[in-house]
């Protein structure tokens, strides 16, 4: 699904990957709304992370990336799986606990991944992904086929000593991973400026790769940014950094108002300031696609309710799936029938 | 006496502790806010000097309570999930667990972690293990698993001003759950098990977040007419072999239940002190109920299908009360 047209030729290929792109950011948007309402109304099993808000970032990478590039995500992961090419079903069967789901419901909404895909998958662990994703460059460099590595992790997970160990691991074997911070500013409830000295990009600086720090709501700069890296790893050039600067509009987890308890660690004007259409990445895109024509409002609500149909569509599957074989985490664990 | 939930008496345990040592400090991820409530208010109270939010860095923040503890403060530090002992778990096993006994005993560490442990409401696997074997088989370290409101804070209470690191294991699925603590000063030792139910027929040894599930394991084998015993066995390490042998030798019959995965469990350790110490007085096979060995998985029917409940004890029970029965 790589697009690789940026440049605003106005080509039938240049339209469709930004139409395409732009499909990609609606289908994540509408899925993470609808999870959030059926966590509030009706409950889901375990916790879920949304990203609504960090579009751009997933959609942007994954729409440089080939199927069968590596790709680690973090708990917050549903976009990035559907950016990489995730089936929306599989995932909503996957986070009901059904046997149909992706990982046939063993692991739910922090664990979602599809290796046929490349998504090597989210993690629970923050700080998890880095060093597979580095093993994952590791492996692509020995094939020497010019696959990539991508690594999403957050601003909170770069505070982890791991995350300099494989900058150096990656830096000094010239592996062709590209590590993506998505910088939110929050680290689950706390701010992360108050536990993070200097610039995390400053990091990677120190470890010698290239470095861009981009507008994280911005779709096309993060494409830009993608770009250049995969095209490094391509060529055997060695890894990369992006700092895509972002903002999570949900809560850490959809329970947080119950967690918190009445605690705070920001404002209502904070959040609402990010949700205007001059912020909110869908709209940017939106808008700057209709002043290029390439989408008017009739175009854009058709694709509206597109992803919203593929959305209560995915709500039917998983709700029509089959329980999870309660046999199968013993036989994925190769536990024999008697302890 | 007052009612209060686990929660709140573990809270209650940190700030009178805070309180009385002004040497004590709290650090830990988000502990200001607190993800599970235990530590709320901390910060307001004591101040940042002494309270800090930390960054996302386990390994640091566990390095982190052996020093502090070897330049002479009392630490308290809160890994969240007890998964997380994995990322901090340098420090823990080849620093906090031995550097007493490498030294030659030139230091103390009073150094408490805290973190949530166990399974039960599809957290998945990377957020639901019931890993006290782990830190069991360390040596060196004291593994508390207060199953009470009561026992949460009296114990939490002696850790603290205990000189040996300990952790301090708070069941996730008895959180919310209330009982009946001390007013006024209550501290409770460490290394004694309570005993939770007399009964004659058989011992269920519960160990932590088990209570729930085997208080009623022993009501529906009180309405089969077979009178359980129950030993709470609040601390791993020490371990109180003399109220366990003791039951043991009444009963002659014993389930030890477990959420930790079989293999290397407590439930296995207290079986073989049992073989080694009270033989003499069994009647029939020790039982053990515990995870098979698995992990757990995500989707609710498939964790419970995994996850040790009272039907299981009570199926474990009633296999060694047959009378005469080899089961
Ligand atoms: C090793 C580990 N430590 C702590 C946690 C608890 N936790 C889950 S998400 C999170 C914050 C992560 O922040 P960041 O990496 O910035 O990602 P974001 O949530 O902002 O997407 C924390 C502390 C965890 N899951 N794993
Ligand atoms: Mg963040």
């Amino acid at each position: 699904m790589a697009t690789p047209i940026l440049t605003q030729d106005q080509s039938v290929t240049w339209q469709t990957a930004q139409l395409s792109m732009l499909e990609r950011m609606l289908l994540i948007r509408h899925a993470e709304s609808r999870l959030a309402r059926v966590a509030k109304e009706v409950g889901l099993p375990g916790g879920v992370h949304l990203s609504i808000g960090q579009e751009a970032t997933a959609v942007g990478i994954c729409s440089q990336l080939e199927e069968d590039d590596w790709m680690t995500s973090t708990h917050r992961g549903h976009g990035h799986f559907l950016a990489k090419g995730g089936d929306v079903n599989a995932m909503f069967a996957e986070i009901w606990g059904k046997s149909s789901g992706i990982c046939k419901g063993m692991g739910g909404s922090m664990h979602v991944a599809d290796f046929s895909k490349g998504i090597i998958g989210a993690n629970g662990i923050v700080g998890g992904g880095l060093a597979i994703a580095t093993g994952a460059a590791l492996a692509a460099q020995l094939d020497g086929n010019g696959r990539a590595a991508v690594c999403f992790f957050g601003d909170g997970a770069a505070n982890q000593g791991v995350f300099m160990e494989c900058l150096n691991v990656a830096s000094i074997w010239n592996l062709p991973a590209i590590f993506v911070c998505e910088n939110n500013g929050l680290s689950e409830f706390t701010v992360s400026s108050t536990v993070t000295a200097g610039k995390l990009s400053d990091r990677a600086r120190a470890f010698d790769m290239p470095v861009s720090v981009v507008d994280g709501n911005d779709v096309r700069a993060i494409a830009q940014a993608a770009r250049n890296a995969v095209e490094r790893c391509r060529r055997s050039e060695g890894p990369s950094y992006i700092e895509a600067s972002t903002y999570r509009i949900q809560g850490h987890l959809e329970a947080e108002d119950m967690i918190l308890g009445g605690g705070t660690y920001r404002t209502n004007d904070e959040v609402e300031r990010w949700r205007k259409d001059d912020r909110d990445p869908i709209a940017r895109f939106r808008d700057c696609l209709n002043n290029e024509g390439v989408c008017d409002h009739t175009l854009f609500a058709t694709m509206t309710a597109d992803a919203e149909a593929a959305v209560e569509a995915a709500v039917a599957f998983a709700e029509q799936g089959d329980p999870a074989d309660t046999k199968l985490a013993y036989a994925l664990m190769g536990v024999g029938e008697e302890a | 006496m007052s009612r209060k939930r686990y929660t709140q008496a573990i809270n209650e345990a940190l700030h009178e502790e805070m309180e009385r040592d002004p040497k004590t400090i709290l650090f830990g991820e988000d502990v200001a806010l607190a993800v599970f409530g235990d530590t709320r208010g901390l910060l307001d109270k004591f101040g940042p000097k002494r309270v800090r939010n930390t960054p996302i860095c386990e390994a640091t923040i566990a390095g982190m309570a052996v020093g502090a503890a070897a330049a002479g403060y009392r630490v308290i530090a809160h890994l969240l999930f007890s998964n997380f002992i994995y990322t901090g778990f340098d420090a823990i096993a080849n620093q906090m667990a031995k550097l007493r006994l490498m030294t030659g005993g030139q230091i103390d560490l009073p150094i408490t972690v805290l973190a949530v442990y166990g399974g039960g409401a599809s957290q998945a696997a990377q957020h639901s293990d019931a890993n006290h074997p782990v830190l069991m088989n360390l040596g060196g370290i004291d593994v508390l698993v207060p199953a009470t409101p009561a026992d949460a804070k009296g114990m939490l209470k002696t850790a603290i001003r205990s000189n040996r690191p300990s952790f301090f294991l708070e069941a996730s699925g008895l959180g919310a759950v209330g009982g009946e603590v001390p007013d006024g000063e209550h501290l409770v030792p460490l290394g004694k098990a309570s005993v939770a139910r007399d009964g004659m027929d058989v011992t269920l040894i519960s160990v932590g977040s088990m209570i729930r599930a085997t208080q009623n394991a022993a009501k529906k084998l009180a309405e089969a007419g077979v009178d359980a015993e129950i030993i709470d066995v609040r601390s791993l390490v020490p371990l109180d072999e003399r109220t366990i042998i003791k039951s043991v030798m009444k009963t002659g019959r014993t389930v030890i239940i477990d959420e930790a995965r079989d293999m290397c469990s407590a439930a296995s350790h207290i079986a073989a002190v049992i073989a080694d110490k009270g033989f003499a007085g069994l009647r029939a096979p020790v039982r053990r109920v515990t995870v098979n060995n698995s992990s757990m998985p995500y989707a609710p029917n498939a964790e419970a299908a995994i996850f040790p409940n009272a039907d299981d004890i009570v199926r474990a029970a009633t296999s060694i009360c047959q009378p005469e029965t080899a089961a």
